[in-house]
């Protein structure tokens, strides 16, 4: 594997990016990034994590020609099925890699965030694997939202901490994440998207990008040619896309679209569409864009897809997104139920509500008969059942 | 000429701006300058603060809820006219959304002694923030930890030498409790020395007279955070400040 786009030895994309830590953090950063580009270098690294990917994880995913989709909007429309991953979603690809890391440094205790709380099953599926202890921060109002995903994580051994602190969501379950590791920096901080101080953003990146590694050689044989014209996914910190677009970001004939979710409405004051909304500033170590006000107190987003609402993005997309090389477009709450609900009538797959949001971008973007398009279909909606029987019962 | 003298055995309080209520901070310069504390950390609240422990974050909370910002800040500093040093200590996202040039013209304007922002690491100081600093001749003051090499120590004192350095106790976020025992105060020692001229004080998890008097005896000063802001937030500050008071004052 081959690192496709590089941040500077600060950690930083253009503006974006760098390690925005305290002292105290210091010697952890350092230790990883160290550890990381060992293991970069390293052949028996990659061995172990291509064969956990392969037969632990089921890779590759298909890359399936969604003949139906085809039709509607007059070109070709592949589904990256990262929703077949197990645990269902394209976070393992992460947890896999950084854990063996983890390993490779002499770690024993695995500490971690949760939003929706998909992370945070890969996480404590990863490490029930690993024979880790595995500690989960998770947002108080979010472990009520997702009570099923608590109650997995806790049945695979994890023990998951309700963060109280701010808004008791998943910005607040990072910075607690992030406490605890100052006070325990023997632990190893799994970071769940390509967010967070340098080197995360660069390695979280390097760990997904096997997505666009396999879009490529799977295209290759099913068209003769490895390049699509567009590569859509949906962008919270932004860990799927990353990978999505991994292989892709020195091949401008290959226009990447990036989907945030503007929620009721980019100017509803309930979105999360931070490309648009957001303006640049230091959250979780790392400059970015981030929703904020005007003193700099970060902001709440909201959208109605648990793995979306976080106030910032990744810098690497900040970057890109700012010197034009990926577009940024959003998407509504109903937009996103809607796509959800045509794909699992129309294809009998059942999209998670982030990877909806990135199927409903084909409605907003032109598309031409020589169009090849990729839709990352990130993971799978089983955890979104009862919030979309309750809007399509409405 | 530097605010922060060496070997003075001096004390350090800090206080959350807007804490606890809109107004509070200029009675507590006065109450502090009052009861002899040779300068004042005040911070700016921030929504997210990530190297804080619940007493920190808790009193940023409501400083929030009750309307801090740093132009109200900088109100009350103009405002309360004294001679008390003062020293802002905050994260850097409100600093830059406040502008860097706005923020420190002001912190000259209405005297600031220095600045922390944690999460300002020196590297990113130099690349990014340093000319901004010397143009509007303010120092910031950096962490170092017991874990911190001997040479970064010695290249941090240097860039303070107009402010100081400030020794976080141990690796753990503000208020946890800590202990000192002798192999501690071989290791402050070196710490000490390797900040040569550069004054060197010591804080997170300070919080009694005892630990007060073990900092005096290995830096120059010791400052206290959450410890005074619990005293605060239950009413009994003046006792607190007082049971630390029985250590020579320089």
């Amino acid at each position: 594997m081959k690192t496709a786009i590089q941040p500077d030895e600060m950690g930083f994309y253009g503006e974006f990016g760098g390690a925005f830590v305290p002292e105290l953090l210091r010697p952890n950063i350092e230790e990883l990034t160290r550890a990381f580009r060992t293991a970069q270098d390293d052949k028996s690294f990659q061995a172990d994590y291509l064969s956990l990917l392969k037969d632990y994880v089921g890779r590759p995913t298909p890359l399936y020609y969604s003949s139906k989709l085809s039709d509607t909007h007059g070109c070709a429309i592949y589904l990256k099925r990262e929703d077949l991953n197990h645990t269902g979603a394209h976070k393992i690809n992460n947890t896999i890699g950084q854990i063996l890391l983890a390993k490779s440094m002499g770690k024993q205790t695995i500490v971690a965030e949760t939003g929706a709380g998909q992370h945070g099953v890969a996480t404590a599926t990863t490490c029930a694997l690993m024979d880790m202890e595995c500690i989960v921060f998770m947002g108080e109002v979010d472990m009520a939202r997702q009570a099923p995903n608590v109650q997995r994580m806790e049945f695979l051994g994890a023990k998951v901490i309700p963060a109280k602190s701010g808004s008791r969501t998943l910005k607040d379950a990072t910075n607690e994440a992030i406490r605890f590791w100052i006070n325990h920096p023997d632990a190893y901080y799994l970071i769940g998207s390509v967010v967070g101080p340098h080197p995360y953003p660069e390695m979280v990146a390097y760990f997904q990008s096997i997505i666009s590694e396999e879009i490529q050689s799977q295209l290759k044989e099913k068209t003769g040619s490895s390049s699509p014209t567009k590569v859509i996914a949906c962008v919270g910190g932004g860990s799927n896309a990353a990978g999505a677009f991994y292989h892709f970001y020195e091949n401008e004939d290959v226009e990447l679209i990036a989907v945030e979710a503007a929620g009721k409405g980019l100017n509803s004051g309930e979105s999360a569409a931070t490309s648009i909304l957001g303006t640049p500033g230091v959250l979780h170590g790392s400059m970015t864009l981030l929703m904020q006000d005007a003193y700099g107190q970060v902001t709440e987003p909201y959208s109605i897809s648990a793995g979306l609402d976080y106030p910032g993005i990744g810098p690497l997309h900040a970057h890109s997104i700012q010197t034009g090389r990926t577009k940024s477009i959003s998407v509504s709450d109903e937009q996103a139920l809607s796509a959800a609900k045509n794909l699992s009538r129309n294809e009998g797959i059942l999209p998670a509500l982030e990877s909806a949001h990135a199927l409903a971008a084909l409605e907003q973007i032109e598309l031409s008969p020589s169009d090849i398009v990729v839709v990352n279909l990130s993971g799978r909606g089983d955890k979104d059942l009862s919030t979309y029987l309750q809007h399509s019962s409405k | 000429m530097n605010t922060f003298k060496k070997s003075h055995k001096q004390l350090s309080i800090f206080v959350t701006a807007g804490y606890p209520n809109l107004e509070s901070l200029p009675e507590q310069l006065s109450l502090l300058e009052a009861k002899g504390v040779d300068f004042v950390e005040v911070g700016i609240p921030f929504s997210d603060p990530m190297a804080d422990g619940p007493t920190i974050q808790k009193t940023s909370d409501i400083a929030l809820k009750n309307g801090m910002n740093l132009d109200r800040l900088f109100d009350q500093l103009r405002e309360y006219n004294s001679n008390l040093p003062v020293v802002l200590m905050g994260y850097l996202n409100p600093v830059l959304a406040y502008g860097i040039d706005r923020f420190l013209s002001l912190c000259k304007e209405v005297g600031v002694s220095s600045v922390i922002l944690p999460d300002m690491s020196l590297e990113i100081y130099e690349r990014f923030y340093q000319t901004t600093f010397h143009e509007y001749e303010i120092t910031p003051c950096f962490l170092i930890t017991p874990s911190t090499s001997t040479e970064r120590i010695a290249t941090i004192a240097k860039t303070c030498r107009n402010s100081f350095v400030y020794l976080v106790s141990s690796n753990a976020t503000t208020g946890e409790n800590i202990s000192f025992g002798q192999d501690q105060k071989k290791r402050f020692e070196r710490i000490r020395s390797a900040c040569g001229e550069t004054p060197l004080f010591m804080g997170f998890g300070i919080d009694s007279k005892e630990k007060v008097d073990f900092v005096h005896e290995v830096c120059d000063g010791a400052i206290i955070g959450s410890a005074y802001l619990k005293a605060l937030e239950h009413g009994n500050e003046i006792t607190f400040l007082e049971s630390l008071q029985t250590h020579e004052q320089a």
